[in-house]
């Protein structure tokens, strides 16, 4: 039984930590010159204990606040990074050891960083990943029509790449991580400063790609709307450590102890009948936007729609665009 | 078997194809280039001329002898020019960037990748000049040239070039500590420049030190004697030890590195 569940885990991660030795320095030329002489170093725990599984096919936000381990995660599952401690398995492999077969089923996009050659067009870039890859011209080209359909990129590929917008630029560097058909994706901020239009044609692209080829997609972004319209499930980690593995929608109670309720009257009422209730986000004598606490939810419900001439009432979870911004803004977990 | 030259051909095609077409794509540079290729050549052969314009002689090497030396440091340097400084200068700019994870996940040896990657161009002028300059000295050399001495100094080029890449790509691993580390391969460089006149030109303890610590003797001036069949069979012997051992520690160096590789931060 416990054979076929590690099967179908495509990526499985145990206990895994990593801890870095980085340099501190005062500012000032005294403590420049004393850091040049004798560097003091300390220990950073960038990921700590972090265990998960996501099985073949999933689509997988890997989110968290600027530093909280993140790409250093990712970069562990690739095999770029050795662990400090703790076991990590993609595709049956173990990812330090970074062996041929490993490396043709896994890619890794950087939203910050090109592997395209700046100077000439994307299709040559494209041929020398070919060659690498080991894949004939004829399937390389091939392959890069059909690719190329999925991410509406044509004349594209023949103009240098210094000469693309960002959003061309990154649609050509998926297609160069992807053109070996890896079954297991690790993305890092793929839609990094796209305009809305080219953050859309992306995310498509990978739900597309996704069906298409059963790939395993681990994705990290900044931008709510990439996670909302891509994956069911979130990994959330702060300060190295997972705080929540799980469906999207169960996330949001964590995060927020309160329920966004808005209420629309018959008649106007004063502003101060309703503060008793919770937190006022939005008043306007017949309409009313307000927080309450989820375990006095009912209670507070009943009580508005004794009192008051309700016309209309909404209850839902406050948009978890707005929960995650907080918590990034403000890098704390509760 | 097959498949795999293939492999390797094929994709050391697209490399230098690409890394060529990079070249050319600034055609204003292309023309300085050239221009700073002729200067370069003119220069040494003049300087050299100047030397023996009295007939005399440096470090009890002869003209032609001498023309030996510089030929295979004039070809060294096309080699340089060609894969070295393109490719190994920029192992550190990968590390700083952050862009050495792209080589590390493709499945080739990424040590091939960040030795063979580009190709100039701007080194073949030097490196035919190079030849030329050797056949034209050894046409000229008072000894009989033999084919074994041809042989055995065609197997110490080798050696030499397997030396001065070793010890540049060692240099530039440590950039995976370091970081910047473009100063130190810089060093390098200037160091191949004192293998341009034969190593019995300097005092008796630069020699020993470019002899056995900084092995610049087994770039040009031991590969010069051999053409002329005037080395003897330990400086052979040494040279291929010495490349066969760099070669080995470039390697495992290398690997060794790889696990101490943090990444840029995103």
């Amino acid at each position: 039984m416990s054979t076929e569940k590690v099967s179908m885990n495509i990526i499985s991660v145990d206990e895994l930590c990593k801890s870095y030795r980085v340099s501190v320095k005062k500012p000032g030329i005294a403590a420049t010159l004393s850091n040049f002489l004798n560097r003091q170093l300390h220990v950073v725990e960038a990921v700590k204990r972090v265990s998960f599984n996501i099985d073949q096919g999933e689509i997988v936000g890997f989110i968290g606040p600027n530093g909280a381990g993140k790409t250093t995660t990712l970069k562990m599952l690739c095999g770029l990074v050795h662990p400090t401690s703790g076991e990590v398995s993609v595709s049956g492999h173990r990812p330090k050891e970074r062996n041929r077969d490993f490396l043709q089923e896994i890619t890794l996009v950087m939203g910050q960083k090109q592997q395209l050659i700046w100077d000439l067009p994307p299709l040559d870039s494209f041929f020398v990943n070919a060659a690498v890859y080991g894949l004939t011209k004829c399937e390389a080209k091939n392959r890069i029509d059909e690719l190329a359909a999925m991410l509406d990129l044509d004349k594209e590929l023949t103009r240098p790449v210094r000469k693309l917008s960002l959003g061309q630029r990154m649609k050509a560097e998926l297609l160069a991580a992807l053109l070996h058909r890896p079954s297991v994706l690790f993305l890092d901020e793929p839609t990094l400063g796209l305009d809305v239009n080219a953050q859309s044609r992306v995310r498509k692209f990978l739900r597309q790609y996704n069906k298409r080829y059963g790939a395993t997609i681990l994705l990290t972004s900044h931008y709510m709307g990439d996670i909302t319209s891509l994956c069911s499930r979130v990994l959330l980690i702060n300060e190295g450590s997972l705080f929540y593995d799980g469906p999207l929608e169960e996330l949001t109670g964590k995060l927020s102890p309160y329920r966004s309720v808005r209420i629309e009257l018959k008649e106007p009422h004063q502003k101060s009948s309703f503060m008793q209730y919770g937190i006022l986000e939005e008043f306007d004598e017949r309409l009313v936007r307000m927080l309450i606490p989820r375990d006095e939810l009912t209670a507070a419900i009943t009580s508005i729609l004794n009192s008051f001439p309700v016309k209309d009432l909404e209850i839902c979870d406050p948009p978890i665009e707005e929960l995650i911004g907080n918590l990034f803004q403000s890098g704390i977990v509760p | 078997m097959y498949r795999t030259i293939h492999y390797y051909l094929n994709t050391l095609y697209w490399f230098w194809y690409t890394g060529f077409s990079s070249e050319l794509e600034y055609r204003l540079n292309v023309y300085v280039e050239i221009f700073a290729v002729i200067g370069n050549l003119t220069g040494s052969l003049f300087v050299l001329s100047m030397f023996y314009s009295n007939g005399s002689t440096l470090g009890g090497w002869t003209f032609n002898n001498s023309l030996t030396v510089l030929s295979i440091y004039t070809f060294l340097e096309g080699l340089t020019t060609c894969f070295l400084h393109p490719n190994l200068s920029r192992i550190v700019r990968h590390v700083q960037h952050g862009t050495l994870d792209y080589i590390l996940l493709k499945p080739i040896q990424s040590q091939l990748w960040l030795s063979l990657r580009i190709f100039s161009p701007w080194g073949i002028p030097s490196i035919l000049v190079g030849i030329a300059l050797l056949i034209y000295s050894l046409s000229r050399s008072a000894s009989l040239i033999s084919y074994m001495s041809i042989f055995l100094g065609i197997i110490m080029l080798l050696s030499s070039i397997v030396i001065l890449y070793s010890l540049w790509f060692i240099l530039a691993t440590t950039s995976i500590w370091f970081v910047k580390v473009w100063n130190a391969t810089e060093v390098l460089r200037s160091l191949l420049v004192a293998g341009r006149y034969p190593i019995s030109a300097y005092p008796s303890m630069l020699r020993a030190v470019f002899t056995f610590l900084l092995p610049i003797a087994f770039l040009t001036s031991v590969p010069s004697e051999v053409f002329i069949g005037q080395s003897s069979s330990f400086y052979v012997f040494l040279s291929i030890l010495f490349g066969c051992i760099f070669l080995l520690i470039s390697i495992f160096f290398w690997r060794y590195a790889l696990r101490f590789y943090t990444s840029a931060s995103s």
